[in-house]
């Protein structure tokens, strides 16, 4: 099939067709006028033809719709660049072995769901023992020390214990963003590193279910993980990166 | 018959164990009070507001005790003394407090009978304006109907209350029973309730007073329109806990989350100032009418559903003998599990319906309160909307009490208008189609879902027994429930804890007690020969 790649549209059965499912609410009451003010905004995004399939009425003058409808839209699939976390991917043996032969002692990692976070879900799984989804989280790895503080940790303690330990890596996980707390928490955990003097030395992560690798990077993170990472990922990276900065030193000395 | 054979002698075994644990902690706590305890006796009394500085009156009385060293006689001691020597309203009385113009340690004692019968005047007055809260519920239900059990329980979460009311009569209108309002994240560890209507939160709404009263009233227009009274439930958790209680008993919440080993386990508070703190915080519950949840669901997120469901059911046997203590009826025991197996797990279904099955026989007349999926909800939310369907059709199989629905949506943001709509619809259509299948359904004898059933009770019994040898402090000091290990004198609130003195008062608490059938706490103010009737 011939798909050109710098003008790429949504696929629903015919190329270039541009099918795209939408579903959304106004705050208008249900009826008539308010499909139409459904099909006027979906024209707007830029979907040909939409068809409201679905109404329903939400109560409190809501209306819920689900609308298909065809993009119009292409873009530059042949021109994008994402930055990502490079570093090669190693299982939990692979990776205690490479830090047992290219690091040569334990690596220190802490990690704590920060600021007012509560939800130690996602710190959870890369940290815990038992890890997620088959994978075993880091307080398993044997060439490590982790340690996971929990829930609503204030950066500054976090630091204090970041020095205490000598850690080499920090995983901040959040997962409210509601109304952007997130990054006030995760810009002051570096304005405070950079303020102790200790930033260079730390591998500073992030992670969460709006968290990506380029934002992390913008936020002045080393490393960001979305949803679906598991211990590994993180792993691989936390001693990939080590283990490149401890040959730099060496080099620069 | 019982679809499933599971050993009545077991049954009783744990529930004989949970019922020593629990007494052995309320043999800790008879002897101990907490601020927040404290705070909640002058709530009851009428006293609100805040000072210039917009810290709560509770809190200016309650600190101000303390500062002077006197707080181990308890607030109502002081305050009874002073409305005595002094005459005014409770209110007053803090609001002079506050002004620095009065001084509650520096004025003459009054004869302990003399007290004691004005502290119980405030007791009564108190505690029929929550009473009078308890009638107009039932009328209005009575009025109005109620919906069917599994209640459909929905979240509103927008951090403005004003929304959250908007957001509240929308869910009503959709077939929603219950509302609850999220708090702000962090508002359980801080040590006072916020004063007056909020409009800024974070993944929630800040509890207070006024906001409560805004989401009543939102929810009454709407349970009086759509012919079905809607319940109101909040969190009643945290440092302030027995004072949220205070605070929805007068507000006629009717569902609060309730849960000590909760707040220790997943927001390390300390275990001594929760657990007393819950104590009297079920009191007022259970008086008020209101149905509590349990929070032994959450233990699933950090431990794994299949490996420790024995630690949920174990926990549900001591959160009822707690609640027992508290005078709380079993109709009012929304004791918690969740439906948080992985997805890919073979047979997964049997075992979510094991569970359900074994606690709705054990808890006959517990509204069992059932979490949906979250732990294995990805933001695929075509396949979140099937687990979600699959949680509803275990729930009406097994005739669960109350339903929080799970949104698609899960793991992604807090609840869009649609998504509980959606959610609704889900439920509604599940419950309704499949009402009474339940009743049509038998175990194989000896086959997988009897025997995970067995199972369970078998390592929550022995669970128990272990925990009864150990104690409950040790058992959380070693991490038997959700893998999380806490220390007796570690977490948040200790400070808050005191020693109760001798001549210790408590004008509510034996006012409830002895309205709700409770036996007295020994050696108290009321044992030593003062108290007549």
């Amino acid at each position: 099939m011939n798909v050109d790649f710098t003008r790429i549209k949504p696929y629903g059965d015919t190329m270039n067709d541009g099918a795209v499912q939408l579903s959304f609410s106004l705050p208008v009451p249900c009826g008539e006028e308010a499909r139409e003010a459904a099909r006027r905004l979906a024209s707007q995004m830029g979907l040909e033809e939409p068809q409201v399939y679905h109404m329903a009425d939400l109560g409190e003058n809501f209306t819920y719709f689900i609308v298909y409808g065809a993009c119009i839209h292409t873009v530059d699939f042949s021109s994008i660049r994402v930055p990502k976390v490079d570093s090669k991917q190693m299982d939990y043996y692979r990776i205690n072995q490479f830090i047992r032969e290219r690091i040569g002692r334990k690596v220190v990692v802490i990690g704590a769901c920060t600021g007012t976070d509560a939800h130690t879900v996602g710190i959870d799984a890369i940290m815990n023992m038992k890890g997620y989804d088959g994978e075993y989280g880091l307080e398993r790895y044997p060439e490590m020390e982790a340690y996971n503080l929990g829930s609503q940790v204030p950066n500054e303690e976090m630091l204090a214990k970041a020095m205490e330990l000598n850690a080499d890596a920090l995983l901040v996980s959040q997962v409210v963003t509601q109304k952007g707390v997130h990054i006030a928490n995760l810009t002051n955990l570096v304005e405070l590193a950079e303020a102790e003097g200790i930033r260079n030395r730390l591998l500073l992560i992030c992670g969460g279910p709006r968290i990506n690798h380029e934002m992390a990077l913008e936020l002045g993170y080393d490393a960001g993980f979305g949803p679906g990472s598991l211990a590994p990922d993180v792993a691989s990276y936390i001693v990939h990166e080590l283990e490149r900065r401890i040959r730099e030193k060496a080099k620069a000395r | 018959m019982e679809k499933l054979r599971i050993d009545p002698e077991k049954i009783a075994c744990a529930r004989q164990a949970a019922g020593q644990i629990a007494a052995d902690v309320d043999r800790y706590i008879g002897e101990r009070t907490t601020v927040a305890v404290e705070r909640t006796v002058l709530r009851l009394m009428g006293v609100d507001g805040v000072d210039a500085e917009g810290v709560p009156l509770p809190n200016v009385v309650v600190d101000h005790l303390e500062e002077k060293g006197v707080l181990g006689l308890g607030a109502a001691y002081w305050v009874v003394n002073a409305l005595i020597q002094d005459g005014g309203s409770p209110q007053k009385m803090a609001e002079r407090v506050a002004a620095g113009r009065l001084d509650l340690t520096e004025l003459p004692r009054e004869e302990e009978e003399t007290l004691r019968r004005r502290g119980e005047e405030l007791a009564r007055e108190g505690l029929n304006r929550v009473r009078a809260r308890r009638i107009q519920r039932d009328r209005l239900v009575g009025e109005w109907g109620e919906g069917r059990q599994p209640y459909l329980y929905v979240i509103v979460a927008t951090g403005d209350i004003y929304e959250d009311a908007i957001q509240g009569k929308s869910a009503a209108r959709q077939g929603a029973d219950i509302v609850a309002v999220i708090r702000s994240t962090g508002q359980s560890l801080i040590d006072y309730v916020p004063y007056g209507a909020t409009r800024e939160g974070y993944g929630g709404t800040y509890a207070t007073q006024e906001n409560f009263r805004i989401m009543r009233k939102a929810l009454d227009e709407a349970g009086e329109e759509v012919g079905r009274y809607i319940q109101l439930c909040n969190y009643c958790s945290g440092l302030c806990m027995p004072e949220i209680a205070a605070m929805g008993a007068l507000e006629r919440l009717d569902v609060m989350l309730n849960d000590a080993l909760y707040g220790i386990l997943f927001r390390d508070i300390n275990m001594q100032r929760t657990l007393i703190d819950q104590a009297f915080s079920r009191m007022i519950n259970g008086y008020a009418g209101i149905m509590i949840n349990t929070g032994e669901d959450n233990y699933l997120t950090t431990a794994d559903a299949v490996e420790s469901a024995h630690t949920v059911l174990a926990s549900q046997f001591i959160n009822e003998q707690f609640a027992r203590l508290s005078g709380l009826l079993p109709a009012q025991m929304g004791l918690g599990h969740a439906f948080e197996i992985n997805p890919d797990l073979e047979d997964g279904f049997l075992l979510e319906l094991a569970q359900a099955q074994l606690s709705r026989q054990i808890f006959p007349e517990a509204p069992l309160k059932y979490m949906p999926p979250t732990k294995y909800m990805t933001g695929n939310i075509f396949k979140g909307h099937i687990q979600d369907a699959m949680f509803n059709l275990v729930s009406i199989l097994t005739g669960q009490g109350v339903q929080l629905l799970g949104m698609m949506t899960e793991a992604m943001h807090t609840p869009h208008i649609h998504d509980r709509k959606l959610a609704i619809e889900n439920a509604q259509y599940i419950f309704n189609n499949a009402r009474h299948l339940g009743e049509e359904i038998q175990y194989r004898p000896g086959g997988r879902i009897e025997g995970r059933a067995e199972e369970v009770l078998e390592r929550a019994l022995s669970m128990l027994e272990e925990v009864e040898k150990i104690g409950l402090f040790q058992a959380l000091e070693r991490g038997m429930l959700a893998d999380v290990k806490r220390s007796i004198t570690g977490g948040k609130g200790l400070t808050g804890v005191l020693t109760r003195e001798t001549g210790y008062y408590n004008p509510f608490e034996e006012e409830l007690r002895r309205r709700v059938g409770l036996p007295q706490r020994e050696g108290w103010f009321h044992e030593r020969g003062l108290h007549a009737d």
